[in-house]
């Protein structure tokens, strides 16, 4: 355990508002959605009750929402607000829109399936389809961990090489309604940690300082190309900062944090690639293939965007055979979508494993220790023989 | 000569320019039609300029005095909301 927190009791939507507290942003807006509503309508008796500076501003949508999140942060307030699955996809012109104006909006995302048929519960469709707006997306695999990204998001994004929207997400009910003990920090330790918003030209301070600027103006072939160039770079130099973020977090406070998180993959043959809640699960199954002599371990995915290449090559490549574990379907008469970027990634390597994709837990299918174990059994399989039957298989689904 | 365009490192970060940029960008060779106002059934009552979504009606001393051909589209709008019927749409090239 870290040092000088405090043990409490939180579910991960309860952690988010208790950090979105500590954070004081200038403003939040949002618009409820299950399982992401408590986040905010906690959060907004902290504004009642006058805990918080913070403008809140209950918009009649997600788009809006956003929308206002976009103008007040172009506006140099921190700005927050959260949501879910079809809350996200209502907002998803301005995800865009933020990330290419560079605004250091922190989101924190409770993962539920995408409709139809509608479903409250989690997979991981709504955040993967946003995959690529330009956001960095952060996974939590438990509560502490989303309170901890959520206060490690702040830095991240408003740091002057990124300025880049991020997402900190938590997996619908299993982590958001679910009480766990945590370690929660003082106030003033957050408010230390975060700091003051960095100093940066804004609409405002450009009308205070008689020098108003435009932001996203009219850009077509001739500077559209350099602007979304430079929104790439921002995502490679978020690289090192995310890196940095965490060791200062980690110096400071006493848990430490990186891009993927290894299980008992130092002699490992065989691995699943996992992100969110169910890395716990995996885990406990490795452990008990471990101790019946099965060279098995764990994967943990946290930060999916940037993406993280060199740390997925130099954990996996040497490995027989990985499972991808995706909890959204690509729909595309192939795999989901974390399978090909993993696949990329290793493609170049001399040595490297047999991939096999396993999607599970769409629409909050629960996923036991058994249909885990049925996953490393496949990939041993695969890595005794050195020959895959699949690419694809759905697990825990009714055949 | 060609003209010398910025990179991507040389461009001021997230499309940044300076406040009222839109003076330079010159709308008016959008239009297919343009108004036509009648200074005669004009009562200066202004409704054009409220409608305007360019800011192309110009006014000097809370009456009509013009419309600004650099920007204005040919929408309109101007027209359609002028309860005396002085602004007439015709054809540009009439």
């Amino acid at each position: 355990m870290g040092q000088n927190g405090k043990k409490v009791a939180k579910t991960g939507n309860e952690a988010f508002a208790e950090a979105m507290r500590q954070i004081n942003p200038d403003v939040v807006a949002a618009y409820p959605i299950t399982p992401a509503t408590e986040i905010v309508q906690i959060f907004s008796q902290f504004v009642a009750d006058g805990a918080v500076k913070t403008e809140f501003v209950p918009a009649e949508s997600e788009h809006s929402a956003m929308s206002a999140c976009i103008g007040a942060s172009a506006c140099g307030a921190r700005s927050m607000t959260g949501t879910s699955a079809q809350g996200l996809a209502l907002m998803w012109e301005m995800l865009y829109i933020a990330a290419g104006l560079r605004l250091p909006i922190v989101m924190a995302v409770v993962n539920r399936a995408l409709s139809a048929p509608i479903n409250i519960h989690c997979d991981h469709s709504d955040t993967m389809g946003a995959r690529d707006a330009g956001w960095i997306q952060i996974f939590s695999e438990n509560v502490q961990e989303a309170y901890d990204n959520l206060i490690q998001a702040v830095r991240i994004a408003e740091h002057p090489e990124v300025r880049l929207p991020v997402m900190a997400t938590t997996d619908g009910f299993i982590l958001s309604h679910c009480l766990e003990t945590m370690e929660m920090l003082s106030d003033e330790q957050v408010r230390q940690f975060i700091g003051p918003v960095p100093a940066r030209e804004n609409l405002l301070s450009s009308l205070e300082n008689n020098r108003p600027i435009t932001l996203g103006a009219l850009d077509l072939q001739d500077y559209y190309f350099e602007h979304r160039r430079q929104v790439a770079e921002a995502m490679v130099k978020a690289g090192p900062v995310i890196s940095g973020v965490a060791e200062e977090f980690g110096q400071r406070f006493g848990r430490t944090y990186g891009f993927v998180e290894p299980y008992r993959l130092d002699d490992a043959e065989v691995a699943v690639v996992v992100m969110g809640s169910t890395t716990g699960t995996a885990r406990e199954v490795v452990d008990k293939l471990r101790s019946a002599g099965q060279k098995v371990g764990v994967l943990k995915i946290r930060v999916f965007r940037p993406f993280p290449v060199e740390e997925i090559v130099r954990t996996l490549s040497p490995l027989k055979a990985v499972g991808i574990m995706d909890r959204a379907d690509g729909l595309n008469a192939f795999c989901g979508p974390l399978y090909p970027e993993i696949s990329a990634a290793l493609y170049d390597e001399a040595s490297r494993p047999k991939l096999v994709d396993f999607i599970y837990g769409l629409g909050g299918r629960d996923v036991s220790p058994a249909n885990i174990e049925e996953i490393f059994s496949d990939l041993l399989q695969v890595a005794r023989t050195g020959k895959k039957n699949f690419n694809l298989k759905y697990t825990g689904v009714r055949e | 000569m060609e003209e010398k365009k910025a990179t991507w490192k040389e461009l001021p970060e997230a499309d940044v320019l300076e406040g009222g940029s839109s003076l330079q960008f010159k709308t008016g060779n959008w239009r297919s039609s343009k108004p036509l106002h009648h200074m005669d059934k004009c009562i200066h009552c202004l409704l054009c300029w409220i409608a305007c979504p360019d800011g192309a009606i110009v006014v000097k001393e809370g009456r009509f005095l013009a419309i600004n051909e650099d920007y204005c589209k040919g929408c309109g709008i101007c027209a359609h909301e002028c309860p005396k019927k002085a602004i007439e749409m015709i054809l540009e090239n009439k």
